[in-house]
């Protein structure tokens, strides 16, 4: 387990040296994006439309912030990640697409996106579910919001950070998935569990 | 009981609960710190606690998901002003929305649109519960969305009786994976019908860890399935452990003798809650969170 830090732009070649279960802390910029934000930017790159930030080298955050505006300008009050799987129907395009680097969130992701990963270079990092202060306090400025039409938690909010972490490398570049490997482990277990509440197999 | 005291009591309420873990919460996920094995398990349970010591320091909600806002009201016979309850406990949402801040996560499922508020058609929601006396208890559990989306209604069979159950909840576990944010509380019901398993699983929601079924068959029922799951090695945030699960309530109705209806709540480490009782006289007693202001 090794820890990393990061700073954006980030390089492919930055990508493919880490594994799964490295640490990783970004510096740098962030953007968020949800369900309605995954397919609002697909449509536009369909149309031929550009996005309102250029997404290459960034992270991409899958969450819905709770924020507060003094005066004009925007806080970030609290910051953790949302499940990721209702984002996998849109990330390997995503990803091939816009060339972000890393994918934000928790819950963790599936085939279709890890192969995204190997074939694109781009990892998947696990933000504690929940830790939003821990995450909000890494934000150190509200750099600008997008897409507000689509409701606070589903805008672009685009956040300058600071060693934001710890991110756990949950799909690395080179076609690994820890939470899949875990769901494999579980599949295991659970003959073992009906064994023992002596369940029929 | 004057409107004002109830809506001021609310907004306490709101902000208690998305702010500070009950205490029996907290003591869980210590111990789980402590007892974890794996690595990755374990920066999982520090980044939590972490997190819990910055929103109290903060004052800000430990939770970017504060959830949908769910009343339950017990309300004493001989309470006055019961007809206004409702619109205080929808005007507490709105200024905690817009004071605490909370996230507005109340959208219209036909026209997409966010109401901005927190409220909208039967939300908040309250449960209402005639007890004597003339006093109110109010309780605010504030539901994430991550855990609400693996929660589970079943019709069993009754042939399988209470294994049937226990597979259904293991099931339950195996399939939300990391989804709910683990680890997890667990409320399990039976019997009633779909809709009133589904209520009792997650009214057990609201009791503390470290209290246990007064039925002695219930508890053990309740250990063995928290020993169960915690096999499963789903650890925190599914990124593999023996911290899967904190704690198990169960609850059950009597059943139609053709029905064995079952339901698993999922509650994610973030179980937030919080109770006062409101007196005739206006006093007020906060009943989880009595060192917060």
């Amino acid at each position: 387990m090794a820890v990393y830090h990061l700073k954006t732009p980030i390089s492919e070649e930055e990508i493919r040296k880490l594994k799964v279960s490295d640490v990783v802390y970004i510096t740098g910029t962030i953007v968020t994006a949800r369900d309605q934000a995954h397919k609002r930017a697909l449509e536009y790159f369909k149309e031929g439309k550009a996005l309102p930030i250029n997404l290459e080298g960034l992270a991409v955050f899958h969450c819905g912030p709770v924020v507060a505006k003094e005066g004009d300008k925007w806080i970030a009050v609290a910051a953790g990640p949302t499940t990721s799987t209702r984002m996998d129907i849109f990330e390997d395009e995503f990803i091939k697409n816009f060339k972000v680097r890393v994918v934000i969130g928790k819950g963790g992701m599936g085939k279709k996106t890890t192969d995204a990963m190997a074939k694109y270079g781009a990892i998947y990092g696990a933000f504690t579910g929940g830790a939003a202060i821990l995450a909000a306090k890494a934000i150190k400025n509200v750099k600008g919001v997008e897409w507000l039409d689509l409701g606070t938690p589903e805008a672009l909010w685009i956040f300058e950070v600071e060693d934001f972490g710890p991110l756990a490398v949950a799909i690395d570049s080179h076609g690994n998935n820890l939470f899949m490997d875990v769901q494999k482990k579980v599949e295991e277990n659970k003959q073992r569990i009906y064994q023992k509440l002596g369940l029929p197999l | 009981m004057e409107t004002k005291v109830v809506e001021e009591v609310a907004f306490n309420l709101l902000k208690q609960a998305v702010i500070y873990l009950p205490e029996d919460v907290k003591k869980a996920l210590k111990k789980a710190y402590a007892e974890e094995t794996s690595e990755t398990g374990k920066t999982q349970l520090k980044a939590i606690l972490d997190n819990i010591e910055l929103a109290e320091k903060y004052k800000a909600p430990v939770c970017q998901d504060t959830g949908t806002i769910i009343f339950y009201a017990k309300a004493g016979a001989q309470a006055k002003n019961l007809d206004k309850v409702e619109q205080a406990l929808i005007n507490a949402t709105r200024r905690a929305t817009k004071e605490i801040p909370l996230r507005p996560n109340s959208v219209d499922p036909f026209t997409q649109k966010n109401s901005g508020d927190n409220t909208g058609r039967y939300i908040p929601f309250i449960h209402w519960e005639i007890v004597q006396g003339d006093a109110l208890e109010l309780t605010v559990m504030t539901k994430g969305g991550g855990s609400e989306n693996v929660c589970v209604t079943g019709m069993l069979v009754p042939g399988e009786g209470i294994n049937g159950l226990k597979k259904f909840v293991v099931d339950a576990v195996i399939k939300a994976g990391a989804q709910p944010c683990p680890p997890n509380i667990l409320g399990v019901a039976v019997g009633g019908g779909a809709d009133i398993a589904m209520k009792l699983a997650k009214k057990a929601l609201l009791i503390p860890l470290d209290q246990h079924n007064p039925n002695p068959e219930i508890a053990k029922l309740e250990e063995e399935i928290l020993e169960a799951v915690n096999m499963t090695g789903i650890g925190p945030m599914g990124l593999g452990g023996k911290t899967t699960v904190l704690g198990v309530h169960v609850d059950y109705a009597f059943r139609h003798p053709a029905s064995f209806p079952a339901a698993v709540a999922f509650n994610c480490w973030a179980a937030r809650r919080a109770s006062a009782r409101i007196n005739s006289d206006g006093s007020v007693e906060y009943l989880t969170h009595k060192n917060v202001r």
